[in-house]
């Protein structure tokens, strides 16, 4: 499976990256050659194997619902770009 | 009169203990260790000057949170955070009175095997400066074995704590995926990442990973250890059974003069006593690799999408707020970090995920049953750590692909989870060579035991032959 250019600004949006353009020419062939190299997974016939997510058979770890102190927010701001009052500050709009 | 270089953290601790050197002396010998080597070799991003603490000291790979120092995982997206709150790890040494002597250079988001892809330049090998220390956790090895720290804790993802160690010289274990806790670490791949320890000896590797070990309520992917660490002792290996994967051995790419360093390894552990026995892998090395790069980069396209700006880190000007998120990205991550969002972004994208994500994670489970498999007839298995000695910076920074072949024989233990312990077994053209030790989950004692026997016999000598 080959990337071409118009895939790779799209997946750079859902990404949320912008792409100079000397990237996109750079990337272009070294994405292709990792996933030409990566699509070597492919070549397994595995439907009849299960697949593992997490090396360690732990599942569902419940704790004791009891309030611990949080951050103050003082800290919790303390390393915010900007903020106003207690609260993070954003620039306005921009859709998705 | 202190030598930083020869200095064992056992040997540090008894320093203290007798009285014959003070928390504060000890630290600053360091300190001018730092001031003396680092500019040539670039291990530490940042350094402490002071840190409170009456014990030894201790270096931090840059991934590990830590309050009020700096912490940049080697990106420019991170330059000037400062976490509000330590690490559990760093909490736990704190409770044993270590002293953080700095933090310690890694390729960034710890997706690297050279330190080159930091955002702050490329640590140097002590044993050769012209050459690469190995990496993510270059800085953490190179430190250790130039005597700027008496050992160090690294994080190993698909080998950056066993493949820096190996090209140091020095010991660095991978523990078993969920015996140490995360919380507080930059997460990277979370299926796979690990802390851990890297110091001069098994014995010092053993006695910090029984620091850090152990479960964590700030992390519910960690365990208690079903058995204390033992400090090991024993200088013979009777009555166990190590496995040579052939495929692990005969990779193409491992070097002759590692191959033949290894070998001798190999002859040692059967003059212990051990029995040694060959075996295989037949599909876990092969397809390990492209597994790694299909999972790894997919969790860390999830992990990284919390740096937009936002919270902390660095934000790029913008009116719009998408443009903020865009921009920001942009400036703040490098090459590799935006290598591997984009092949994780599409492999776990609509029509892509089964073909790539779900596939690599049936194989997945191929390599973790090839190696349980094994398990039921070897107490370990023996391998070279790294294909290669260290290599010359620049060698393998033009293609994406050479450089990810330096984790080829680490990587395979990771995708199962099971703990790694390389130890250094001899020198090729003068520099290094790892000698790799994986055990079934839990093994760590069984791996210091092995690891600790074969260090006695072989006799290295950690200190790189230009320092000595």
């Amino acid at each position: 499976m080959a990337i071409d250019r118009e895939q790779l600004l799209h997946v750079a949006r859902l990404a949320r990256l912008v792409l100079r353009e000397d990237e996109v020419e750079r990337l272009e062939g070294q994405l292709n050659d990792i996933l030409e190299a990566v699509s070597k997974v492919s070549e397994l016939d595995l439907s009849d194997v299960p697949p593992t997510s997490h090396p360690l058979e732990v599942v569902n770890v419940w704790e004791e619902d009891e309030p611990r102190p949080s951050l103050p927010v003082a800290e919790a701001l303390a390393n915010a770009p900007e903020r106003d009052g207690d609260f993070f500050k954003v620039p306005p709009g921009g859709t998705a | 009169m202190i030598d930083t270089l020869r200095l064992t953290a056992e040997e540090a601790n008894a320093l203290l203990t007798r009285g014959e050197a003070s928390s504060d002396e000890i630290y600053r010998v360091y300190l001018d260790a730092i001031g003396d080597r680092d500019p040539e070799l670039h291990c530490y991003l940042h350094v402490c000057e002071h840190d409170p603490g009456e014990g030894i000291p201790i270096a931090l790979k840059d991934v590990i949170g830590t309050k009020g120092i700096p912490t940049t995982a080697g990106s420019r997206i991170l330059e000037g955070y400062t976490p509000v709150y330590d690490a559990s790890v760093v909490t736990r040494l704190r409770s044993r009175g270590l002293r953080v002597l700095g933090k310690t250079n890694t390729d960034e988001f710890a997706m690297g095997s050279s330190t080159e892809n930091s955002a702050y330049g490329p640590s140097r090998n002590p044993w050769d400066p012209s050459r690469v220390p190995g990496g993510s956790g270059g800085g953490s090895a190179a430190a250790v074995s130039a005597g700027l720290a008496p050992w160090a804790l690294g994080s190993d993802t698909g080998g950056s704590i066993k493949q820096p160690s190996a090209l140091c010289g020095n010991v660095g274990l991978r523990p078993t995926y969920g015996t140490v806790s995360r919380y507080g670490i930059v997460a990277f791949a979370s299926s796979l990442d690990q802390v851990g320890p890297v110091a001069r000896t098994v014995r010092d590797c053993a006695f910090l990973y029984s620091i850090v070990a152990g479960r964590d309520p700030c992390d519910t992917t960690t365990v208690e250890l079903p058995q204390p660490v033992e400090l090991p002792e024993a200088d013979e290996l009777g009555g166990l059974r190590i496995g040579v994967p052939r495929e692990l051995n005969e990779a193409e790419g491992i070097e002759p003069g590692v191959a033949e360093a290894v070998r001798a390894a190999i002859a040692r552990l059967e003059e212990l006593g051990a029995e040694v026995e060959e075996c295989s892998l037949p599909l876990s090395v092969e397809y390990g690799m492209p597994c790694y790069y299909l999972i790894a980069p997919a969790e860390a396209s999830s992990n990284l999408a919390r740096y937009d700006g936002v919270r902390y880190g660095h934000r790029a000007d913008a009116a719009e707020r998408l443009e903020m998120y865009e921009r920001t990205r942009e400036e703040g991550f490098g090459d590799e970090p935006k290598r591997r969002i984009m092949v994780g972004t599409y492999a776990l994208s609509a029509g892509y995920y089964d073909a790539y994500y779900g596939q690599a994670q049936k194989v997945r489970t191929v390599i973790k049953r090839e190696h349980d498999a094994l398990f039921e007839t070897f107490d370990a298995l023996v391998s070279p750590t790294s294909p290669t000695v260290a290599f010359p910076l620049g060698a393998r920074t033009a293609d994406p692909l050479a450089m990810y072949l330096s984790d080829l024989l680490t990587i395979p233990s990771c995708m199962a989870g099971l703990p790694g312990l390389s130890i250094p077994c001899g020198l090729s053209e003068g520099l290094p060579v790892g000698l790799q030790l994986v055990g079934p989950q839990f093994a760590e004692n069984m791996l210091f035991r092995i690891g600790h026997a074969l260090e006695q016999a072989i006799g290295f000598d950690p200190v790189p032959e230009r320092l000595r």
